[in-house]
This record gives structure tokens, C-alpha cells and sequence, in this order.
């Protein structure tokens, strides 16, 4: 076993307190039962109790995840066609403007996305709601789960599909029987990664929304901006516990090292 | 040279294709063209787009209505160009701290045993993938007037009046630094963890010092990683929103929050759509390197 030298485990240390200090003080802060920050007033649940009762925020919540569940399902189907399309379909008509704007979105400032979608929108005379934010989610995320379902692709010995065509199996039924289930692991980490990312995006969805459709984070940030509030920080603290759930399943299902992998993609270093 | 596609490929290919068309490049189309409209009072607030049925008249008056006036009023105005460069210019400096910061994290992880590394990685990829919005609120907490830092401070006795933090770019750099630092320990992770390790001991045992064989070798090999998390970072960070939103001040406005201010408070669409156009142009290149070297990796495989 290779020695880490004190310098080496200083700079992971500091790095992990870095990311995870102030998440753990926000769920602290979720318990003080009293109003001000700078008061520690005791461990209390008053303002998880308090949100029962906050009916619009329940009505985003529960926009927000139909939201998420349907983007995602959406965004899954369309980037695992897409990476299949990218790996083994070699080189094809277009395939150069196909990754391009596989690619582009990853990258794109977030208001740019917003702002471009809602003008396609408003030029196609769509009335906005929430189906236009869910169309912008699926565009948005399908992107992310290609990238990780083009990885697993990448990865699997191609010589078991050969051999399902060499015993006369259809290009169908090689992919439903062989293919599909080696990569199962990967699609269902790319679910839930589109899952998070919608039920988490704010600045799309506010470009893209209309009457009765405020999801959850559009919600709280019109009450953030202001400053802080108790009852954000319980409803802050139950989204980091949902979208935390979601994404250490999605990164256990891979069963690969999830973000290592999309690195490699970005870094251009062979597997 | 394409092999005979069944029903069923086509499909494969078409389908998130057409998707992707319809949805991603159109629009863009449709922001470069009003761009390069004339604001108008009506609902949707730019004349109109095309009319497909006005035939020969309708090609001339569209063309005949394109304008640069908007791209001429972001010239002419300081307001836009000031936003440019200060986005600019928080998005480098947050990209060098992200370097500074982010390079002994990575490098450290690789120093231990490779079944750590995993679980050390998905540890500081984590917060990244979790609720963005939510942790620059967190830090809204604790950049309060009142809140746990200045408590910290002043119990230390590192200072004796509360220093103000919100509403500074100290507080959008520590912002922008927090959500992206992930982003940038990855991709030098992965290019540090690739490294031949016989390099470093050849070196070493022809007596180079440690501080050297790092800035010869380590530093140049990595390179690779360098480049992409820094345009990780770069790219996302000019066009930030949330971040100055609710950490910055009102002073001066990086380019997202123009973008958002043209669009839903002054409503001037066609400016909106024109500041994002000229962003997309100074994206443009850190984006194409970023693609060429995706594709190149995808490509090898």
C-alpha cells in the first residue's frame, strides 16, 4: 500500500469539509427552533411541521417531481438511442452535427438553453406550462444519459452481439437479448441522473414555465432571494435528502465509477 | 461507405436526432434571427418572424427587416460591455482559484489505494449532481451578517466587526468555486490517476528532487486534465446566474443576469436575445476545443 504523505491527505480533508460543511449546517440550521441564525434556540421540527401546511409549496412539489419522473423517462429513452447511434452505428450522414449537439448542451450556459427554447416556443405560438418545461428538461438531460450509456457501450465486448448475429439473431433481437441488459445498469444510473437534474434546475424551467406550473425550486428561490428563511431551509434539507438518495443509487447501479467515467469522455483519455 | 440500415436503426438515429433538431439548433436559429429584430410593444414583444405564405414579398420584407440596431445599442451601451467583462473576468479568476484549489485534491486521491480513490471520487462528485440552487442558498446562511462565519471570526478574534460578505464578489467567487470545484477535481483526477508512475521513480532515482519532477513531469502530463477542467469550469461559470444572483451585489451584473434582466424585467426580447448571441460568440472557441476533445475520446474508445 502506497503511503499518503501528510501534505496529500491534508488537501482531501479540507477539500471534503469544504463541499460538505456548509450542506451540514444548512440541515442544522433546518432543526433550530428558533427564527434567527444567529440564535441556536434548541433542536426542534417545528418547521418541517410548518410545511404541511404551506400548500402552494406542496403544489410545487408535487409538480416538480411529476416533472422529473416524465423529463427523465423522456430524457432516457432519447439519449440511449443516441449513444447506440454514436457507437456502434460507425460513421453515418450528419454525425458530426448529431455529436455536436449531443455535446453542445453539456456545456451551454443555462440561460442561453432557457432563453433559446422559450423563443422556439413562443414563435411556434405554444402556450407555456408545464409541458413545455418538461420538453426542455428532456432536451437538456437526454444529453447527460447519453454520455453515460455511451460509456457502458464503449466499455462491453462487442464480441457477444457478434455472436448473437452469427447464430441468426436479428440486429433487434440481438440488442433486446444481448445488449439491452448489459447496459440496463448504466440506462438506470442515467434515469435517475435526469431525474436530479430536472428536479433541480431552476433556471430553464423559469424561461420555460407558465400559469400553474411553479416547480419546487422556481418556489424557492422567489423566497430565498430575499434572504433566509427557516421553512426553506426544511424544505432545502428534505431535496438534498431526495436528490442525495437518487444520485448515490444512480452511482451504485453503474456498478462502473460514474463520474470517472464522464471524465474520461472530457479528457480524451482512452479507457 | 454506409452498410444498408433496417427500418428499425433508422429509427435508432432519427428519432433523438430529429429531437435534438427541433429542440436544440432550431431555437438557436430562432435567437440569432431575433436578434436581429426591432423591439416592438406587442405580445410576443419583436416583429414578426416569417411569413411563410406571403410568397416572393414575404422573402423580401423579411430580409429587409433585419437590423443590427440591437447589436449596435450593446455596443454603444457600457452597461453590456461592463457586464462582458466582468463575467470574463470573475469566470477566470474563479477558474485559476478552482485550479489552485482543485489540484492537490486530485493529485491526493491518487496517492491512495485505488479502492479509496472510488469512494473518494463519488464523495466529492456527490454535491455536484445534488440540488445547485440549494447549496448556494447554504451559503446564503453562512455569509449572513450574523451567521456562522462571522460568529467563527469574531469568536477567534480574527476580527473585531463583522465583516460584510454577501452582495461582494468575494462571496460570487467562494460561490462559483464551491459548486464547481467537483468539475474540476474530475477531469484531473482522471488524467493524474492515468500517470505513468515509472517516470516519477525514473526521475527520482536519478536524484531529481520532488519539487522538480513535479513541475517537469506531473505538471505538463497533466495537461490534458488541466485544459478540460478549466473550460469545465470557465464556460458554465461566464454565463452564471444563480450564483451572482443571490450571493453578488446589484452594482454590476455579470452577462446571465442581463440576459435575465433584458428579458423578464425590461422585456426587451430582441436585446436579450442579442446579448446571447454575442455570449454564444465568446464561447464559441473554449466550446469547440471542448467538443474536439470529447469527440477524440469518443472516437478512441
Amino acid at each position: 500500500m502506497r503511503k499518503v504523505s501528510t501534505f496529500n491527505l491534508s488537501a482531501i480533508v479540507l477539500g471534503l469539509v469544504f463541499l460538505y460543511l456548509p450542506i451540514a449546517i444548512l440541515v442544522i440550521y433546518s432543526f433550530n427552533a428558533s427564527r434567527l441564525v444567529s440564535v441556536w434556540g434548541g433542536w426542534s421540527t417545528h418547521w418541517y411541521a410548518e410545511l404541511i401546511n404551506d400548500a402552494p409549496l406542496l403544489d410545487s412539489a408535487f409538480i416538480s417531481v411529476r416533472l422529473a419522473l416524465i423529463s427523465a423517462t423522456a430524457a432516457t429513452i432519447f439519449g440511449t438511442l443516441a449513444a447506440v447511434a454514436l457507437v456502434r452505428f460507425g460513421r453515418f450522414r450528419g454525425r458530426l452535427l448529431f455529436a455536436s449537439m449531443i455535446y453542445a448542451p453539456l456545456v451551454m450556459p443555462e440561460v442561453i438553453t432557457g432563453l433559446s427554447m422559450l423563443l422556439l416556443f413562443v414563435a411556434v405560438a405554444i402556450d407555456r406550462g408545464f409541458w413545455t418545461v418538461a420538453i426542455a428538461h428532456t432536451t437538456m438531460a437526454m444529453c447527460f444519459v447519453t454520455v453515460i450509456v455511451q460509456a457502458r457501450l464503449v466499455d462491453f465486448d462487442m464480441n457477444l452481439e457478434e455472436a448473437a448475429m452469427d447464430l441468426g439473431a436479428s440486429p433487434l433481437d440481438t440488442f433486446r437479448a444481448v445488449t439491452l441488459p448489459l447496459i440496463l445498469p448504466a440506462i438506470a444510473a442515467g434515469w435517475m441522473l435526469a431525474f436530479a437534474l430536472s428536479l433541480d434546475d431552476l433556471v430553464i424551467a423559469s424561461f420555460t414555465t407558465g400559469p400553474g406550473a411553479t416547480t419546487l425550486p422556481i418556489r424557492i428561490y422567489s423566497e430565498v432571494r430575499l434572504g433566509v428563511k427557516p421553512e426553506m431551509n426544511a424544505v432545502c434539507s428534505i431535496m438534498i435528502g431526495v436528490v442525495g438518495v437518487a444520485v448515490i443509487a444512480a452511482s451504485l447501479l453503474a456498478k462502473f465509477n460514474l463520474p470517472t467515467t464522464v471524465a474520461r469522455k472530457s479528457t480524451g483519455s482512452p479507457d | 461507405m454506409t452498410p444498408k440500415r433496417s427500418f428499425a436503426e433508422k429509427f435508432v438515429v432519427r428519432l433523438p436526432y430529429a429531437w435534438l433538431l427541433v429542440f436544440f439548433l432550431v431555437p438557436f436559429l430562432i435567437v440569432l434571427r431575433i436578434s436581429l429584430s426591432q423591439p416592438t410593444l406587442a405580445q410576443p414583444p419583436y416583429t414578426p418572424l416569417f411569413d411563410l405564405f406571403a410568397g416572393w414579398h414575404g422573402i423580401t420584407a423579411f430580409f429587409g427587416a433585419l437590423s443590427l440596431d440591437n447589436y449596435a445599442l450593446i455596443g454603444s451601451d457600457p452597461l453590456y460591455l461592463l457586464s462582458f467583462v466582468k463575467s470574463v473576468e470573475i469566470a477566470a479568476f474563479s477558474t485559476l482559484l478552482l485550479l489552485i484549489i482543485g489540484y492537490p485534491i486530485a493529485y491526493g486521491i491518487t496517492r491512495t489505494p485505488r479502492r479509496v480513490q472510488a469512494v473518494l471520487m463519488t464523495l466529492v462528485m456527490l454535491p455536484f449532481w445534488t440540488a445547485f440552487l440549494i447549496r448556494i442558498y447554504a451559503w446564503m446562511n453562512i455569509l449572513q451578517h450574523d451567521g456562522p462565519l462571522n460568529q467563527l471570526l469574531l469568536a477567534l478574534h480574527i476580527v473585531n466587526t463583522p465583516p460584510v460578505w454577501l452582495s461582494t464578489d468575494t462571496a460570487i467567487y467562494i460561490g462559483i468555486v464551491y459548486s464547481y470545484l467537483p468539475f474540476m477535481v474530475l477531469p484531473l483526477y482522471a488524467t493524474l490517476e492515468k500517470l505513468d508512475e515509472t517516470l516519477l521513480e525514473a526521475a527520482a532515482d536519478l536524484g531529481c528532487p520532488r519539487r522538480k519532477i513535479f513541475w517537469e513531469i506531473t505538471l505538463p502530463l497533466s495537461s490534458p486534465g488541466v485544459l478540460a477542467g478549466a473550460l469545465l469550469c470557465f464556460i458554465p461559470a461566464v454565463g452564471e446566474f444563480v450564483i451572482p444572483d443571490l450571493l453578488g451585489g446589484s452594482q454590476a451584473p455579470m452577462i446571465g443576469q442581463t440576459i435575465w434582466t433584458e428579458f423578464f424585467g425590461n422585456k426587451d426580447w430582441p436585446a436579450a436575445a442579442a446579448v446571447a448571441v454575442v455570449l454564444i460568440g465568446l464561447l464559441v472557441t473554449p466550446i469547440v476545443i471542448f467538443q474536439h476533445q470529447a469527440m477524440r475520446a469518443a472516437e478512441r474508445g
